[in-house]
């Protein structure tokens, strides 16, 4: 079976980021516990996605701390990370189109591979062996468990929307993740997809345990499966909690609908224009 | 027509030949290598030399500029390098031919390494405009480092020796060049089979992403130019074997658009496209120019009214595969056998 990785905690410490002036993320803090579904939740513009690259490295945040397993790896560049457990899909998918749907996989796996260059030009031998070893782990553990056996030899650029994201997913869980970031797994889904892809991102928490944090914006998949919900507005944490807490907190739902009370946005007005 | 493959391990279905019919062209291709030195004029092998030397060039700069996405106009310039590396062994040294051709291959390596560190910042035209930078600071050095090099005059290359035996016709340098740029090929397919082809097609794909999957990108993209001038490097070396002279005209900007036409023509991340590139930018001038002769009995003053005109009609053919068929001469390979898998059910 399997060998099943240790699902890591992660914890955001005062963590801000801007670009020039633009305060993206401001002194943001929130902890994800082990093999827990974490959802982080906001309006558009929030700061959600620029939270994700921080934490996978593609942003260096100028202050605060990303501990992962209580090891601070806010400096880390994002090959090392993907080498400690961490593993993300994209908001727009970030498949490779050159490459078939098992290569795709496969890639996944690179950063925990080692076979060098002189023995993949010979193949026979190390490379060979380690390649296998993957294939067949790939095809028991992560393509039968997603469904995608039909298409394992298609190219990515050929699969509708719903399949490339299942994709993407499938190269995540090729990267041995101890923590899985999702970056708005169901976004542009018809609802038996979304369903579909739900119920995988539940599958993976049981039966893998890891760890999952996810950006989402279908609030009806983020209430159903999430153990715990952030709510970022402006570069900031409004509320977090259980999922039903965070739906009843009144700065959620004026963040999310406005306040629904024309003097309370009058105030308001009046204040952003002072 | 083919149903399905029926594979029972996962090393056959990722084996580089799959069906019979794939294995059936191999062995035809490979009885036509070893029987067309017996019946080729010397003419002929000295064309089939000089593919065998393409293609082995042509493969590499496949591997950094069709696969890894990293356009590049040194592969001449760094072909010059093993060229002059196994000139200069040759004439001091004496070490046998097998090592001056690694040798030839790894000074390539490592000068191609250098020329691609600004790779990390620069892509595209840009870094194609790099390459050219550093192909005139070689060109520099072939010319004005006369010790080593021989200055403009350049330096003759002692023929290489197999147990004793002078390799000098090119019938002997036939055995020679083909099997070694079979196993270059080879290699390439073989690397494309592995994590590191991979992730030089992910650099090419989408290079951000690919680091957050786990790649150094500047490493890998070293290794590209590595790999890729090693190549060049060793074709170079054989070339410098063919010519038995080296001089700083041997390898100029125009080989390297060359290679690049080559591997585009052929197609570009396409293993087949670099080979069948290679071919056709060689031997397609000498076809048209056999086409002029046997058309210059029904014309009078052939020679000259027909000459000019293999010269438009090699660059008119070019630009219409390009037009025709932008994913090079490799698709259309692709095409014939996706039509032969659902034939006759479709048509």
């Amino acid at each position: 079976m399997r060998a099943p990785m240790k699902p890591a905690s992660l914890e955001v410490a005062g963590l801000s980021l801007s670009f020039g002036g633009l305060k993206a993320i401001n002194d943001v803090s929130f902890s994800v516990e082990p093999g827990s579904i974490t959802a982080l939740i906001g309006p558009n513009g929030a700061g959600k996605t620029s939270m994700f690259n921080c934490i996978s490295g593609f942003y260096k945040p100028q202050r605060g701390a990303i501990r992962f397993d209580g090891e601070d790896v806010s400096r880390t560049h994002p090959p090392e990370r993907a080498r400690m457990g961490f593993a993300r899909t994209f908001q727009n998918i970030a498949l490779f189109r050159g490459m078939t749907v098992l290569d795709n996989i496969k890639l996944g796996r690179h950063a925990h591979m080692k076979t060098n260059i002189f023995q993949a030009l010979a193949y026979f031998g190390t490379a060979a062996r380690e390649e296998m070893e993957l294939r067949a782990e790939v095809e028991r553990d992560i393509i039968d468990f997603l469904e995608i056996n039909h298409i394992r030899h298609m190219p990515v650029a050929s699969l509708s929307y719903g399949l490339q994201k299942r994709v993407e997913l499938a190269r995540a869980l090729a990267m041995r993740p101890r923590i899985l970031l999702l970056d708005e797994p169901v976004a542009g889904m018809n609802r038996e997809e979304t369903e579909d892809m739900a119920r995988f991102i539940l599958d993976v928490k049981e039966e893998w345990g890891t760890t999952i944090l996810m950006v989402e914006h279908d609030m009806g998949m983020v209430m159903d499966i999430s153990d715990h919900v952030v709510v970022l507005n402006f570069g900031q944490v409004i509320a977090s909690g259980l999922p039903h807490e965070v739906q009843e907190n009144p700065q959620v739902v004026e963040a999310y609908l406005g306040s629904g009370d024309p003097a309370a946005l009058m105030k308001r007005l009046a204040e952003e224009a002072a | 027509m083919r149903i399905a493959t029926a594979n029972e391990t996962y090393l056959a279905d990722e084996a580089l030949l799959s069906t019979r019919t794939q294995w059936a062209w191999m062995g035809i291709l490979a009885l036509v290598l070893i029987a067309a030195p017996f019946v080729l004029n010397n003419y002929w092998l000295y064309l089939a030399c000089l593919v065998a030397i393409n293609v082995a060039s042509a493969t590499g700069l496949n591997i950094l500029t069709g696969y890894t996405g990293l356009v590049s106009l040194g592969q001449g310039a760094f072909m010059a390098v093993g060229a002059y590396t196994v000139a200069w062994l040759e004439a001091n040294v004496g070490t046998p031919f097998f090592v001056n051709l690694v040798a030839g291959g790894a000074l390539a390596a490592l000068v191609g390494v250098f020329v691609g560190i600004p790779s990390l910042r620069v892509k595209g035209l840009y870094l194609a405009i790099a390459t050219i930078g550093a192909s005139i600071i070689l060109q520099f050095f072939f010319v004005n480092w006369s010790s080593v090099t021989g200055g403009s005059r350049g330096i003759n290359v002692a023929p290489a020796t197999f147990f004793g035996t002078q390799l000098t016709t090119y019938f002997q340098l036939y055995w020679l060049f083909v099997p070694i740029a079979a196993l270059m090929v080879l290699g390439a397919a073989n690397l494309f089979r592995t994590r590191v082809g991979r992730a030089f097609i992910a650099i090419r794909d989408r290079d951000i992403s690919a680091e957050v999957l786990g790649i150094p990108l500047l490493r890998y993209k070293l290794l590209s130019f590595a790999i890729s001038s090693f190549y060049a490097g060793v074709a170079g070396g054989m070339w410098a074997y063919f010519f038995r002279s080296v001089s700083p005209e041997s390898f100029t900007i125009v080989e390297s658009i060359f290679y690049l036409a080559a591997v585009i023509v052929g197609g570009m991340g396409s293993i087949l496209g670099g080979v069948i590139g290679a071919a056709f930018m060689t031997l397609v001038p000498e076809i048209l120019r056999f086409g002029v002769e046997i058309a210059s009995p029904y014309v009078s003053n052939a020679a000259t009214l027909l000459s000019p005109i293999r010269t438009v009609a090699f660059g008119g053919l070019i630009i219409a595969f390009l037009v025709l068929e932008p994913q090079g001469l490799a698709e259309i390979v692709q095409r014939i056998r996706r039509f032969f898998h659902l034939w006759p059910f479709k048509k």
